[in-house]
């Protein structure tokens, strides 16, 4: 019922959608992406996004291709002055083999959808060490998505687990759990996250401190799901059909799985849903201030820290880009929970 | 006590603590019910009558021991032997619950929007698993015949019910496991004129064909008195007054009861509310109720004891008792037709 | 014809939906007349408390086609309330001066932030009182005059403070406030203990016999109707099936509906163990309800082709009774 009435959501749907396929190429970035994250390129420092051409000069259509980089100083500036070498011609190439990767770090393949042959194609741009940054984005997403989910996970979790134990069974448990979940949403929550995540070693492997960051980010979100949760249970508690399968003979266990689980299931998704782009954001933020995952690894936020310095953001605007990826992120898992959340509402019924 | 009593609670008591302040403090109670003893025979109806406020749905969970109670007996007469529900552990407790079920007052909150008709009408069965399969099937379809509702209804959900459907789904729940007793707390006064009249019929043809046992409490007089065989009225959670329908109404013992009767608005227009008289004033607040009858700020009867000592339930007529001081001596006005 | 106040007028509210049009309320006519009492009586979906709210002008503004006439006469001088601007300055003038209403549920009546006495207070400032400690003054009696105890300390209460009983006499309290001439009572006592109930009513009656005001009584409860009317609408899916006096209804009823209604509710001192009799099925939804007898599947009267054929006519069966059934035709 709640699917029928989520499809009539244009929006949302397309989100949803969108989502997917953001996903999707996270999870195979590998694949789609010209270059390795790491990869330097040299002489090809802070490149602006290349153009894409089909027709040379003469006005011939030749198919996709990239002219050939020329650069002078400015010595003025000390800038690298780029501008396209007309005479050479990059065919772009698809499904082809490329410079050797590991696909998720263990497959060794050299498979990608495309790239320039012996020319370069950096479609954002590059950054101040050469790296194309189109194949950083979407290798970053990789962690900037999966830790929103992850962390949701975590949280909703405890959340779900503390707060249907408190709504269920109430007094004296419900009343310490409740206290507890005040005192942490009492705490500045970005303050903390930065002093959680200064106790994370520098010397931890990647694995490690994501999960760290992970668990950092679920300690404050907990709360508010594990009060959203027992709200809604008292709320169900005093409907009379689960005084009915009392009187029937129903223990806790299966009023809980049978009859309180199911109405409250498609709450906690949208909750989670709403959830995540809080996760993202928390993550980006602590990456940002390099307290987060930490380089070589890439998340959205580590890549923004490159962006820090003004006269850069001036310069070398593309360097910017991972920044839409986070804002198109959270607005469309917005949409995603604005039409969930319309979807379950039992008032809309007639 | 005659062989024939199902049901027998003796100075049952209810008492919610008053909580105040962080830490929850116990600063009193609230005497919900407070030492209430009826008995009710097998095949027959009990109507508990009283306001909002009276502790009357809260002696009827009590009974079914939905909620716990703090003191008193609750003896169920059952084949041959003699269960006192109130000494029994959760677990024995579960294990007894398929001889008494209740019928809800609001037919929307009763029933859980996700589960289809038959899921609500098997679940005591499967709970009890008493049935299985073809055999719960076959059950389910028993019980919705018996409470007139069309067999292709089975899978569909509550919400394309009307009220009084749907309080004949939650009817069909409770016999489905064939119990000895029903509380049916206000069951019908959610439902429309021309609805409730069907469901008090169906639920007196029920109790005829199964030898059903009632305890029906409701607020509205005029069905009290159509399904019972005895009435008991309650009062800020004691109960004033205990007797045959037919007696209570034609003569009641005690001033609220008269009060009661009086203040029913009569479906004619040459029978008026009185213009004047009637009772005054509202119930009292349960946490701190008056001294002596808690009654007397509104009787209009009232003397300096009635302030002062509260009266004991004792038997002014044959069956029929009321708790007044002067129970023997008033000469009340009952409904005359 | 000087003491009628309110003409309605083939009244029709439409509200559109997905599923179709609701016809709530689906052409109706009456009369109230001063110092009276006009009962409207129906079971729930029936269209009586959405007639209440297209004289006050509250129906909800979505998806709704409010047609027909309501008269409100003033001497020689009548206006048709539904020609009116309901956020208009003339309709929020008309309401509380001329018609006052009050509901099943007076909690949501009153805001819970402010006092009972700042909220009449309000309402006579709105109006024109100027004098603070006048509006003071008058609050106190109207309390007073409503049987609430301890008026000057009342007035300072919030409405949560208050009994449901003491809630509802507020807010006839606020309904009285500017001596309206018409009262309208939507299930006033639905939600109240029937000793609560009979205070209230017996409050209404001697409100309407000391400043002469007409109430438009709506209830399910055939008893307090009975108690209360002096005239009675019998409504059924949005349409007025009988009309007539109070005692021409229940000593006299005419069509199937009224009928089946009075023999449902039990009676004292009926035979015990004897069946009601009932009206077969469910009061159904008027949804795009065909023009026809809006009664004729449940009647035991049904006659096929004449029944569903067309709404049948209003027909005078007594002098003031009149009843919408092929039976009499």
């Amino acid at each position: 019922m709640i699917w029928r009435r989520f499809k009539r959501h244009r929006l949302a749907l397309i989100s949803a959608l969108v989502l997917i396929v953001l996903y999707f190429l996270a999870f195979t970035y590998e694949l789609w992406t010209p270059y390795r994250a790491v990869t330097q390129h040299q002489g090809y420092v802070n490149t602006p996004p290349t153009t894409i051409h089909f027709f040379d000069s003469e006005g011939n259509f030749i198919g996709p291709f990239v002219y050939g980089l020329k650069y002078e100083l400015n010595l003025d500036t000390f800038e690298r002055i780029y501008t396209e070498d007309s005479s050479i011609i990059h065919r772009i190439r698809f499904f082809t083999p490329g410079e050797p990767y590991r696909f998720w770090g263990r497959i060794e393949m050299d498979w990608h959808f495309f790239d320039a042959g012996e020319g370069k194609i950096f479609l954002l741009g590059s950054d101040q060490l050469g790296r194309d940054v189109f194949s950083r984005i979407l290798a970053a997403s990789r962690i900037s998505l999966t830790i929103g989910l992850v962390g949701v996970f975590l949280s909703f979790f405890l959340g779900a687990t503390l707060g249907g134990i408190s709504g269920y069974y109430g007094g004296i448990i419900d009343i310490l759990i409740m206290r507890v979940t005040e005192i942490l949403s009492a705490i500045p929550q970005i303050p903390l996250w930065i002093a959680l995540a200064a106790i994370v070693p520098i010397d931890w492997p990647v694995t490690r401190t994501y999960f760290a960051i992970t668990i950092i980010l679920s300690t404050m979100t907990w709360t508010g799901l594990a009060r959203a949760v027992r709200a809604k249970l008292l709320e169900m508690r005093e409907q009379d059909y689960i005084m009915a399968a009392k009187i029937a003979g129903a223990g806790d266990i299966r009023i809980i799985y049978d009859h309180l689980l199911p109405g409250y299931i498609s709450f906690l998704i949208v909750n989670i849903t709403i959830a995540i782009p809080g996760m993202i954001l928390g993550e980006t933020a602590l990456s940002f201030l390099g307290l987060g995952i930490r380089p070589p690894a890439v998340s959205w936020g580590t890549l923004l820290e490159g962006a820090q310095n003004i006269s850069n953001i001036a310069l070398y605007p593309w360097l910017l880009t991972p920044a839409l990826f986070v804002i198109a992120t959270v607005l469309l898992f917005n949409f995603v929970g604005d039409g969930l959340r319309d979807a379950a509402d039992p008032f809309k019924e007639l | 006590m005659s062989d024939s009593t199902l049901l027998e609670v003796r100075g049952l008591k209810k008492y919610f603590p008053i909580e105040r302040g962080l830490l929850k403090r116990v600063v009193g109670h609230v005497r919900a019910v407070d030492q209430v003893s009826f008995s009710i025979e097998k095949g027959r109806t009990l109507g508990l009558v009283g306001e909002s406020g009276s502790g009357k749905t809260t002696l009827g969970r009590c009974v079914l021991r939905a909620i716990d109670l703090t003191a008193g007996e609750i003896l169920f007469h059952h084949e041959g032997r003699t269960t006192d529900l109130a000494q029994l552990s959760r677990r024995d407790m579960r294990a007894f619950r398929k001889h008494m079920q209740m019928i809800f007052q609001d037919p929307y909150s009763s029933l859980d929007p996700r589960k289809t008709v038959f899921d609500i009408v098997s679940e005591p069965l499967r709970i009890n698993r008493i049935a299985s399969g073809k055999a719960l099937e076959e059950r389910v379809r028993t019980a919705l015949e018996l409470v007139g509702l069309d067999l292709p209804y089975m899978k569909r959900f509550p919400h394309a019910f009307s009220g009084g459907q749907r309080q004949r789904i939650g009817i069909a729940r409770a016999l489905s496991i064939n119990p000895q007793l029903i509380v049916c707390d206000e069951a019908v006064s959610a439902l429309d004129v021309s609805v409730q009249a069907q469901i008090l019929n169906l639920l007196k043809d029920l109790q005829l064909e199964f030898n059903l046992t009632y305890l029906f409490i409701a607020h509205d007089l005029s069905v009290v008195e159509h399904v019972s065989d005895e009435v008991a009225v309650m009062y800020v959670g004691k109960l004033v007054e205990q007797a045959p329908t037919q007696s209570l109404f034609a003569r009641p013992r005690h001033p609220y009861t008269e009060a009661l009767l009086s203040a029913i608005p009569r479906p004619d227009p040459d029978q008026p509310l009185p213009e004047s008289g009637g009772i005054e004033g509202e119930l009292p607040d349960p946490a701190h109720p008056p001294s002596g009858c808690y009654f007397h700020p509104r009787c209009a009867y009232a003397e300096a004891i009635c302030r002062e000592e509260p009266p004991p339930l004792l038997e002014v007529a044959p069956e029929h008792s009321a708790a007044c001081h002067f129970a023997a001596d008033l000469e009340l006005q009952g409904i005359e037709d | 014809m000087s003491d009628v106040l309110l003409e309605v007028e083939d009244l029709r509210a439409y509200f559109e939906l997905d599923e179709g049009t609701l016809k709530a309320v689906n052409g109706i006519s009456f009369t109230i007349r001063k110092n009276r009492t006009l009962g409207i009586v129906g079971e729930s979906g029936c269209g009586k408390s959405v007639t209440a709210q297209s004289i006050m002008r509250i129906t909800p503004k979505r998806n709704s086609a409010i047609s027909g006439k309501i008269m409100l006469h003033h001497g020689s001088s009548s206006v048709d309330v539904l020609q009116l601007d309901e956020d208009g300055d003339e309709m929020r003038d008309l309401r509380g001066r001329e018609i006052a209403m009050i509901f099943q549920e007076p909690m949501t009546a009153f805001s819970p932030v402010h006092t009972i006495g700042n909220q009449i207070m309000e309402a006579l400032f709105v109006h024109g009182e100027k004098d603070r400690g006048a509006a003071r003054a008058r609050v106190v009696a109207l309390l007073e005059e409503v049987g609430i105890p301890a008026p000057e300390r009342r007035i300072d209460e919030y409405s949560f403070q208050l009994s449901g009983g003491m809630r509802q006499r507020s807010m006839i309290a606020m309904a009285i406030a500017l001596n309206p001439r018409l009262l309208i009572a939507d299930e006033p006592t639905t939600a109240l203990d029937v000793t609560i109930q009979s205070q209230i009513l017996r409050l209404m009656k001697r409100l309407q016999r000391e400043n002469g005001m007409a109430i438009m009584f709506i209830t399910h409860d055939l008893g307090v109707i009975a108690s209360m009317a002096d005239d009675v609408a019998v409504m059924y899916l949005g349409k007025i099936v009988e009309y007539g006096s109070a005692r021409q209804i229940f000593k006299d009823p005419k069509h199937p509906y009224t009928r089946g209604l009075l023999r449902s509710i039990p009676k004292f001192g009926a035979t015990e163990g004897a069946h009601l009799a009932t009206i077969k099925g469910t009061v159904p939804v008027p949804l795009d309800p065909p023009d026809a007898c809006p009664f004729a599947n449940r009647c035991d009267d049904y006659i096929a082709g004449k029944c569903d054929a067309r709404m049948p006519e209003a027909v005078t069966v007594a002098p003031g009774h009149s009843v919408n059934c092929v039976l009499y035709e």
